[in-house]
């Protein structure tokens, strides 16, 4: 098992608020992690400082065992490590194919050519490709405002894929997305991602998409990961469901506990 | 030791000719978040006002010296009331929530009409009105000699700095202001009228343009074109201070009147842009301006 | 090297151009000179918009380019046209490479300002020379064309003339090609979310570096071919004014189409040149109306410099 992102003693702090507090992870190449807890519990901070957005104030990480500390999203992303976004984040005025291309475009080289033009053949197959990978071909020459929701989180998730990382975090994928259309776009996801042999970790508040897809799970409060372990076990402690889940019984999967 | 006193006076002269006239600009900006480019367009229209009322005051001999000083202040407040109610209402309040950079467009576009507008009405000619501005006499300070006027404005300047602070910081309708410089949207939900408070504000900004040219018409001859010098020196100093500070702007001016001061005596060749290669340099290290944004919530 | 159907639509307009100029009157070509030019300062700044950026000192290449033809021919001995546009642009290039480490650190009004504060530092400089003429400027004249020297004022005009339809053309396919090329979609792609485009693993500030510096030699060359139509350089070129002509023109023809600065160009000078015959104290006046207008019911050159991405909820 080797692991492909490891955070050690990762603090954040804003002024007074603890934002991050003592964050120990490992993740292990192919995990699919999940990461649960309230609004304001430190799940998007840790997202933002493991993909260099935010630069940490105490800590370290590390990806495939080579400090990441200080790099910028640009060298985080060129190293293998992708993310969506919270609120998808796309180019508004392009269509969804343009989007897609640039993607590729970027993933292929950080040094654009000049003279050549962007919509090469090999390049338009390629989103076509990942475009039907994803359900939403029939979107592929709308304008991304034009698009609704759920597809536009697909769009910046098929983004990041596009890329071929070695690593995904998606932010909140589900949301904004009704709650008949979550399961279905998880669906779609998980499966293309599957198919790129992609380590995952996404960030979600609905246990019920948690629990379908997830090998572990994180549980976060306050700054702090509370739980670390196995779907099964993480939900049904007793401080997890008091600050994050709440006490209700949970069902399928048939785990046991009340 | 001759030079470094005229460097200091020089300095300080000029230095409140900038806050005077770069103040209004970032009040504007501060509140509206808006920089104007017309704002020079204002300050030629109360030089204008300013040396025409004069002008006419004292070719018809109407009355005592005093009263000129009166007229300037007079022509200036009502200027700059009338054109900037008519601006604000009549051209800026239908583009509100545009782009900042398309803001600056708009306002460049308004810089245009009205510099026609004002050679429309005042012609191409220049005015004259330096009774004011002789009248004072001068002051000896060792082999130098000072206008008294152009001291008097260092007075005026600093009283006007200290009574926009006074009235932000002090008073009920300064603390409103600052509640819609912090956040709109609050100050909306709060009941402020925040229509109200952009039109004030947008008043205030180009009666002190309008002032700063009325208080210049005596030293200088008021010709075309004189706003859009001002403009450019203007936003050097509110950039350099921090867009919408006002200790900024006073900052600001003080290190650009001192460092133009400096080269007028010491390296007459760098004179002209030396207040660009000052904004160069501190935008190089402090991006936001010497008082950034945080002081904006201060202005 | 296929040539597709916009790029063999300009080479054809461009051959009548040329045509043209052979049976039109002086005062025409004149003006079209001046008038295509202005348009490939103007492609400069159009190159800019693309990307979101506002530059309110575009002249500062403009000048650049100007200045080095002129004083090519003047103080280096360099009278070949084509040899002194070339190092007009190439002056311009290192410019741009030393203050584009600044400016790309910027964007809106901020960019907008340094832009036209550093335009506003070589006017100042420019009138401060005596040996370049101050304000008045200097003369542009004795050039000549791979050896050959134009003998009348007539044929100076013609050559001119012919060769700024020439390097509109160039430009313009080079351009067109560029918007197309990863370049060209992905400096707009930073318009659009430059956050994204640091997170797919690119860097917004050196590609809009780079895209400076190309937009400056452009420009550069379009001051060029102005001193030689003009037959005159001054530091007027560098104040900021003459930079909001560009950005007024700009506006004008919109980012849409690469062929768009140089009609708007055209209807300017036109406008221009009878204004101020017939009414001249209004002409800025129906510059500032006009750009209002364009702005308020023609956004959609000004529609895409203005959509960004502006999300509250930026992660």
């Amino acid at each position: 098992m080797t692991t492909i992102l490891e955070t050690r003693s990762l603090n954040k702090e804003f002024g007074a608020v603890i934002a991050a507090k003592d964050l120990n992870v490992q993740v292990a190449k192919g995990e699919v992690v999940g990461v649960i807890g309230s609004n304001g519990a430190g799940k998007t901070t840790f997202i933002n400082m493991v993909t260099g957005y935010l630069k940490p104030t105490r800590g370290e990480i590390l990806f495939n065992g080579k400090s990441i500390l200080g790099h910028s999203p640009r060298a985080i992303t060129r190293a293998g490590m992708a993310r969506s976004f919270q609120v998808a984040q796309l180019f508004p005025d392009m269509s969804v194919i343009d989007n897609l291309i640039v993607a590729l475009a970027a993933a292929e080289s950080p040094r654009p050519s000049f003279l050549s033009p962007l919509r090469s053949d090999a390049r338009i197959a390629r989103a076509e490709e990942i475009l039907a990978e994803f359900g939403i071909e029939n979107y592929q020459n709308s304008k991304v405002t034009a698009v609704p929701q759920g597809a536009r989180k697909l769009v910046d998730i098929a983004m990041a894929l596009i890329g071929n990382p070695q690593m995904l975090l998606l932010d909140e994928p589900t949301s904004g997305v009704s709650m008949d259309e979550k399961t279905g776009l998880m669906d779609t996801v998980m499966n293309a991602v599957r198919q790129h042999g992609v380590t995952v970790l996404f960030v979600e508040h609905d246990m019920d998409v948690v629990e379908r897809y997830v090998s572990r799970v994180l549980a976060f409060y306050s700054g702090e990961i509370i739980a670390d372990g196995k779907p099964a076990a993480v939900l049904a402690d007793n401080r997890v469901r008091d600050l994050v889940t709440g006490h209700r019984p949970t069902h399928k999967k048939g785990n046991g506990a009340s | 030791m001759t030079s470094l006193l005229a460097v200091l006076i020089d300095g300080s002269i000029y230095a409140s000719w900038l806050f005077l006239v770069a103040a209004g600009l970032t009040v504007i900006y501060g509140v509206m978040r808006i920089l104007n480019m017309a704002h020079g367009s204002f300050y030629a229209i109360g030089a204008y006002s300013a040396a025409s009322l004069v002008g006419w005051y004292f070719n018809n001999g109407i009355g005592p010296a005093w009263i000129s000083y009166l007229l300037l202040v007079g022509a200036a407040l009502v200027a700059g009331l009338i054109v900037g109610v008519i601006v604000e209402r009549g051209l800026l309040r239908l583009m509100y929530g545009r782009d900042e950079i398309l803001m600056v467009i708009i306002t460049y576009a308004l810089l245009l009409i009205l510099e026609d507008t004002m050679k429309i009405v005042w012609g191409v000619s220049p005015y004259f009105a330096y009774q004011p501005y002789t009248e004072l006499g001068r002051t000896a300070f060792g082999l130098l000699k000072v206008s008294n006027y152009d001291l008097a404005l260092v007075g005026v300047s600093a009283v006007l700095g200290l009574g926009l602070w006074a009235w932000l910081e002090r008073t009920n309708q300064g603390k409103v202001l600052r509640a819609v410089i912090h956040d709109r949207e609050i100050a909306v939900a709060m009941g402020v009228n925040v229509r109200l408070m952009f039109t004030i504000t947008f008043v205030l900004g180009t009666t002190l343009g309008a002032l700063a040219g009325a208080l210049t018409a005596p030293a200088i001859s008021v010709v075309p074109g004189i706003g859009i010098e001002v403009i450019v020196l203007a936003f050097a100093v509110v950039v350099i201070g921090g867009l919408g500070s006002i200790g900024g702007a006073a900052v600001g001016a003080l290190l650009v009147g001192l460092s133009r001061a400096a080269a007028v005596h010491y390296a007459p060749e760098f004179e002209l842009f030396v207040i660009y290669g000052v904004m160069s340099l501190v935008l190089a290290f402090r991006p936001e301006g010497l008082f950034g944004r945080t002081m904006a919530r201060k202005i | 090297m296929r040539f597709d159907k916009t790029e063999i639509s300009l080479a054809l307009v461009a051959i009548a151009c040329v045509l043209f100029g052979f049976v039109s009157p002086g005062w025409l070509i004149f003006l079209l000179t001046i008038a295509l030019a202005k348009a490939l300062v103007v492609q400069g700044v159009v190159m800019q918009m693309r990307s979101g950026l506002v530059s309110f000192g575009q002249g500062l290449f403009y000048c650049i380019g100007g200045y080095t033809v002129g004083m090519g021919g003047q103080f280096f001995g360099i009278h070949d046209a084509i040899a002194a546009l070339a190092l007009g642009m190439a002056v311009a290039i290192v410019v741009a490479m030393i203050l584009g480490l600044l400016l790309t650190r910027y964007r809106d009004i901020f960019f907008a300002m340094l832009s036209l504060a550093f335009s506003m530092i070589l006017f100042g400089i420019l009138v401060k020379s005596q040996g370049l003429g101050s304000t008045d400027g200097f003369n542009v004249h004795n050039w000549t064309v791979f050896g050959w020297a134009p003998e009348t004022g007539a044929d100076s005009q013609q050559t001119v003339f012919t060769m700024t339809v020439l390097a509109g053309l160039l430009i313009a396919v080079l351009i067109h090609r560029y918007t197309k090329a990863g370049i060209g979609v992905i400096c707009e792609a930073v318009r659009e979310n430059e956050v994204r485009v640091e997170y797919l693993g690119l860097s917004p500030r050196w590609l809009l570096y780079g895209n400076y510096v190309a937009a400056a030699s452009v420009s550069a060359l379009g001051g060029g071919l102005t001193a030689l139509a003009t037959g005159h350089v001054d530091p007027e070129m560098a104040y900021w004014t003459t930079s909001g002509e560009f950005i007024f023109i700009a506006l004008l023809g919109g980012l849409g189409h690469v062929a768009a600065p140089f009609i708007a160009a055209i209807v300017f000078s036109v406008v221009r040149t009878y204004s101020i015959e017939f009414v001249p104290n209004t002409w800025q006046m129906i510059l500032g109306f006009t750009l209002l207008g364009v702005i308020v019911f023609l956004p959609k050159g000004l529609w895409s410099l203005v959509s960004r991405e502006k999300s509250g909820e930026r992660t």
